[in-house]
């Protein structure tokens, strides 16, 4: 159904956008705490490009955290204002641009990833059980949920960067996927660069590009083929269970290389365009400083604004440094348990970014479910997700009003709208452990039907 | 020539002495100026039928290396203080309520100098290497903020003052300035200043100062500025300008039929005090009663002279002089009458008033723009401010060209938390939207870092002189805050300091071509000096959100549950499959291994088991027990312990 109705979807999301850009007026999106966050707020790119043109450091007076690269690009756009649509249009006219783009690549991604499922499902002579249950299109399913999920759409129409950040993780995803290692290093440095946060993904992709993309546990090749060794099976589908196993190390070292070779090009540039204005040191403080040590306190959909308007001081360092380590913590673990599925990996990590991260937007949600479109079929059994649909809407709904009644009536207090951050965050927990559990358990399936 | 034979020794000492003693007091008397004072007051009618009084006292100081440190009228905290912070100039002001510019005027040297922000405001001009500037600014205020019982000290944080270069004074970067527009003004702050006075006030005008009936008053403003230089010494004048509304002495308010009569005054009524004799060491003591440019042509027009009894005024008393002020294009502006109070005395104390006689109706000279200041937008995430200026139709009086351009100054001083997009900036004139390279010729942005430093602005716009009005709009997101860094009435919202709009085409000063420059009056010599134009706009209130201030406690342990429900939660997902694996194991191994044996054996036959089984819970009872025994013998020994210390 989806495969088949797949482009008149895409052209009417995309036709969606374009309505709402052009002729939705000025929707206010733009200051939308959901929206857009200190980071990724194009308002604040407009005043850092202005300081800039005023041959100022685009990074004196906390306005801009964003990289200077966003602001040669953007920058210049922000400038035109065209009468009777609102300000950034043509910015918006990109983000459209680069929504599509993102969308189009996790389509392919899901078909790579279709493809190795297939192969390895034949392989293991699986392709019939596993494949009555469930068998859809996930790449366009994921591209549909990305183009048409309401977070994706507000976010690329409320004018904040946080596509074109979304956008280079899929093209790392996609890079890394198709074992083009250039382009997964140029994805994989342009999301650090912008975000920080991405840095983590460097796991899931040197595992993408050694073993490939997902496959079922190797144990469960290794079962199949004594199991096959017994059963007298044929030549060919042992070496392809033994190539899975193996690990290509010209490739890792092909993307280290390249990945060398795109940070030093980035902060090249970066330094140019800073050349006479601060520089590089002066960015990576009002960057990544700023995005570890949580300076602005304005309200997000996440719970660490709150905390840190609360935290008494003397905590705030200790504070600082166990919320940032959180997100590292569980990096170990999840790549142990899933290193034969480096790109679920790198979907749950982007979830638990999205979670963790000092300031949250729906941007990061909508890229975590579009990525969660990918796997439909072996997260198919997932518990909850009446639950979880219903949760994600209520909080969606319910975090406006709460924000509305705090910020602009004066009649809710704060309190209100720290909690549907935490509803949020909980629901965003429950996402993580249970497609978690549930990959697990769909690979402990495999494993029963190849045993059995 | 040699002197003649000795006498003695002892005539040629006494002949030397005596030379040396007639050259140094020829030296100390023509070389070294000696320390001054002198006190004056100015008293002037105003439109709206209330009266202001400008008390104006100088005390100066010679260069120091011709006295020391010793002074015998000038205070010596002033006078270590300008030394120590090697301060050339300085400016403090305390201010209550607001100068009405368009009732009270905006183009005399009386608003110009002496009409200032609500609240403190503070700037000083330093000479010292800029390296020093920010740390001497920070012991001054402390010193300020000792000497006036004020909390000049919030001064001090880099959050609170800026260092403009041009929008307020022309300087090379050592010019400090600052504001608090919420210090509320009152007499504990007027004792201090009035300390630095040689007569305190006991004597002299300052014994006017009747508290109640000074700080009864529509606007306070309590000033003491400080020049100093190696050529001049210190010079120090301290100004204190009220108005006032006088109580009426005569109850017929109403003239047959040309309308109300303005409420005649004297100073009695306006102080409840008189004034007997002058402050015995000033220089001078002088009284002025001055009269606007509009009551100057209203009585020139009916034809009368401005003697001190005309057709719609007297005086109760003779003035000793007349004096005739002009302002800068030479049109006669003012009229100022003065007494000098050294011929008054205790037995003959000094009162003047003015009795009006007819009805008049005129209006001060206004500023070319009248400019305010507003918020815009509801709620308290966002908003703008706009200034807005409107014209006084000032250029028509003076008969220039419609084509020619006004030049207008801003300068804006914003706090952290109002974060202003200055890319925002837009400017309409008379409705119609400007390009901001139109309007704007020069701009200097010093933005604000969070919690670091305060945004300036410095703007030199150029508005076109047949312009009705203009605003400008600059939008700002409002910030949050951490829960110790609100006041204790957080709800109440926050200040944004005054801008200081200044026209510097305009020159408020006054010319008197009769006076006799030996005459010497601080007053009308600070009249003469060239200011030019300006005024202060409203202080803005930006409420902020507020956190809720209760809650430290709880969200802190809300987020931590709900991280650690994350951190839990998934590692238990993790770990699931090594206890499915313990639970195959456990499977495999009943097949044939012991653990099934003895389970069987359990449930089957229970003779083994229980035998075990009771075993168990006894060694496990023991345990227990042991534990028990352990924990209550601690708990003994530390109850033991912490008693006995």
């Amino acid at each position: 159904m989806a495969t088949r109705f797949y482009w008149p979807m895409v052209a009417a999301a995309v036709g969606f956008r374009l309505v709402l850009v052009l002729f939705g007026g000025d929707l206010h999106l733009a200051s939308r705490p959901e929206v857009s966050t200190p980071l990724t707020s194009l308002r604040r790119l407009a005043e850092g490009y202005w300081l800039k043109q005023a041959s100022m450091s685009p990074y004196s007076g906390s306005m801009y955290h964003g990289s200077p690269l966003l602001l040669t690009v953007l920058g210049p756009l922000t400038r035109t204002r065209s009468g009777g649509k609102h300000a950034h249009v043509y910015c918006s006219l990109i983000f459209v641009a680069v929504d599509f783009l993102a969308a189009m690549l996790i389509r392919a991604t899901g078909r790579r990833l279709q493809m190795s499922r297939n192969i390895s499902l034949k392989s293991l002579d699986l392709t019939k059980a596993v494949n009555n249950s469930a068998n859809v299109c996930a790449g366009g399913i994921a591209s549909l949920i990305y183009l048409w999920n309401p977070w994706a759409i507000v976010t690329c129409v409320g004018s904040c960067t946080s596509p074109i950040e979304n956008l280079m993780v899929v093209i790392m995803i996609y890079g890394a996927c198709s074992r083009l290692a250039p382009l997964a290093a140029f994805g994989y440095v342009l999301a650090t660069h912008l975000s920080l946060y991405p840095a983590i993904l460097i796991v899931p992709v040197i595992l993408l590009l050694g073993y490939g993309p997902d496959a079922p546990p190797s144990k469960v090749f290794l079962l199949k083929s004594s199991s096959a060794s017994k059963s007298d099976m044929s030549e060919y589908d042992k070496r392809t269970s033994l190539e899975v196993q193996h690990f290509s190390w010209m490739t890792v070292v092909h993307f280290i290389f390249w990945l060398f070779i795109w940070s030093c090009y980035v902060l090249l540039l970066s330094s140019i365009i800073l050349k006479k204005v601060g520089g590089l040191n002066e960015m990576f403080g009002k960057t990544y400083g700023f995005i570890l040590t949580v300076k602005d306190l304005s309200p997000n959909i996440g719970v660490l604004w709150y905390f840190f308007a609360e935290v008494f001081d003397f905590f705030r360092s200790f504070f600082l440094i166990v919320f940032n380590m959180n997100i590292i913590f569980m990096v170990l673990p999840l790549a142990i348990r899933l290193k034969h599925r480096p790109c679920f990996l790198a979907f749950v990590y982007t979830a638990i970014i999205a979670m963790l991260k000092s300031y949250p937007s729906a941007g990061d949600s909508a890229l975590y479910l579009g990525l969660l479109g990918l796997f439909a079929n072996e997260l198919a059994e997932m518990q909850f997700t009446f639950f979880l649909f219903f949760g994600y809407i209520g909080v969606s709904l319910l975090s406006p009003v709460m924000h509305n009644l705090w910020i602009w009536r004066g009649t809710g207090n704060a309190n209100f709208y720290f909690a549907t951050g935490l509803a949020y965050t909980c629901l965003q927990t429950v996402l993580v452990v249970e497609s978690v559990g549930s990959m697990i358990k769909h690979d402990r399936k495999l494993r029963l039907l190849v045993t059995s | 020539m040699a002197p003649p034979p000795p006498p003695s020794g002892t005539v040629l000492f006494l002949y030397l002495l005596l030379l040396f003693l007639l050259s140094t007091a020829a030296a100390a008397s023509a070389a070294a100026p000696e320390e001054e004072f002198t006190e004056e007051l100015l008293l002037r009618p105003l439109p709206d039928r209330k009266a202001l009084a400008h008390f104006y006292f100088r005390s100066s100081a010679p260069p120091a290396a011709t006295v020391g440190r010793h002074h015998h009228l000038f205070p010596k905290a002033i006078s270590q203080l300008v030394k120590k912070y090697h301060i050339s100039e300085l400016e403090l002001s305390f201010t209550q309520g607001r100068w009405n510019y368009e009732q009270w005027g905006g183009f005399d040297p009386m608003s110009t100098s002496n009409a200032k922000p609500p609240g403190v405001e503070l700037w000083a001009v330093f000479d010292l290497p800029s390296s020093e500037i920010d740390a001497t600014w920070k012991n001054l205020t402390h010193t300020l903020s000792g000497l006036f019982c004020a909390s000049i000290n919030f001064l001090e944080s880099s959050t609170a003052f800026s260092a403009p270069r041009w929008g307020f004074k022309l300087n090379e970067g050592n010019l400090r300035y600052g504001a608090l527009p919420r210090e509320a003004v009152c007499t504990e702050n007027l004792t201090p200043w009035l300390k630095l006075l040689p007569c305190r006030d006991k004597a002299g005008i300052a014994s006017l100062l009747y508290r109640p009936s000074i700080y009864k008053g529509y606007y306070h403003s309590q000033k003491l500025k400080l020049r100093s230089s190696q050529s001049l010494g210190i010079i120090l004048d301290q100004t204190l300008t009220v108005v006032l509304q006088p109580n009426t002495i005569n109850d017929k308010q109403l003239h047959s039929n040309l309308g109300q009569l303005q409420p005649s005054w004297s100073m009695r009524h306006l102080f409840n005090r008189k004034l007997s004799g002058k402050c015995l060491v000033s220089k001078y003591s002088r009284i002025f009663i001055e009269f606007d440019k509009g009551i100057v042509d209203k009585v020139n027009k009916s034809g009368s002279d401005l003697s001190w009894n005309n057709e719609f005024f007297v005086l109760s008393n003779g003035p000793d002089r007349l004096i005739k002020g002009l302002n800068n294009l030479e049109v006669q502006s003012s009229f100022i009458y003065e007494y000098d109070v050294s011929n008054y005395s205790e037995e003959k104390p000094f009162d003047v008033g003015i009795t009006w006689k007819l009805p008049l109706i005129w209006s001060c000279t206004p500023s070319p723009f009248h400019a305010s200041r507003f918020l815009m937008g509801s709620g308290n995430e966002r908003g703008s401010i706009a200034l807005s200026f409107t014209s006084t139709n000032l250029q028509k009086i003076f008969g220039s060209p419609n084509d020619c351009s006004i030049k207008a100054v801003i300068f804006q001083m914003v706090p952290w938390y109002v974060k202003v997009y200055y890319h925002s900036l837009e400017i309409f004139i008379d409705g119609n939207r400007k390009t901001v390279s139109d309007v704007v010729d020069k701009i200097h942005v010093t933005p604000s870092e969070d919690k670091l430093l305060p945004g300036t602005l410095e703007m030199l716009l150029r508005f076109p002189c047949s312009m009705q009005s203009a605003t400008l709009t600059l939008d700002f997101d409002k910030g949050f805050l951490h829960i110790d860094e609100y006041p204790p009435d957080a709800n109440q919202g926050f200040d944004i300091p005054s801008a200081l709009v200044s026209f510097p085409e305009f020159n408020s000063a006054r010319n008197y071509p009769e006076i006799d420059p030996l005459l010497g009056s601080p007053l009308l010599e600070n009249f003469q000096e060239d200011t030019v134009v300006k005024s202060y706009t409203e202080v803005l209130l930006v409420p902020l959100t507020t956190p809720d201030f209760s809650m430290p406690y709880n969200v802190i342990t809300f987020t931590c549950t709900v991280l650690a429900l994350y951190f839990g939660s998934l590692l238990n997902a993790l770990r699931r499959r090594i206890g499915e694996e313990e639970r195959e194991l456990t499977k495999t191994a009943t097949r044939h291994g012991l653990i099934r044996l003895l389970l069987a054996k359990l449930r089957g036959q229970k003779v083994n088991p229980t035998e075990s089984g009771s075993l168990s819970e006894s060694t496990g009872s023991k345990k227990l027990l042991f534990k028990v025994v352990l924990v209550a013998v601690a708990a003994v020994l530390f109850h033991y312990f912490s008693n006995n210390s």
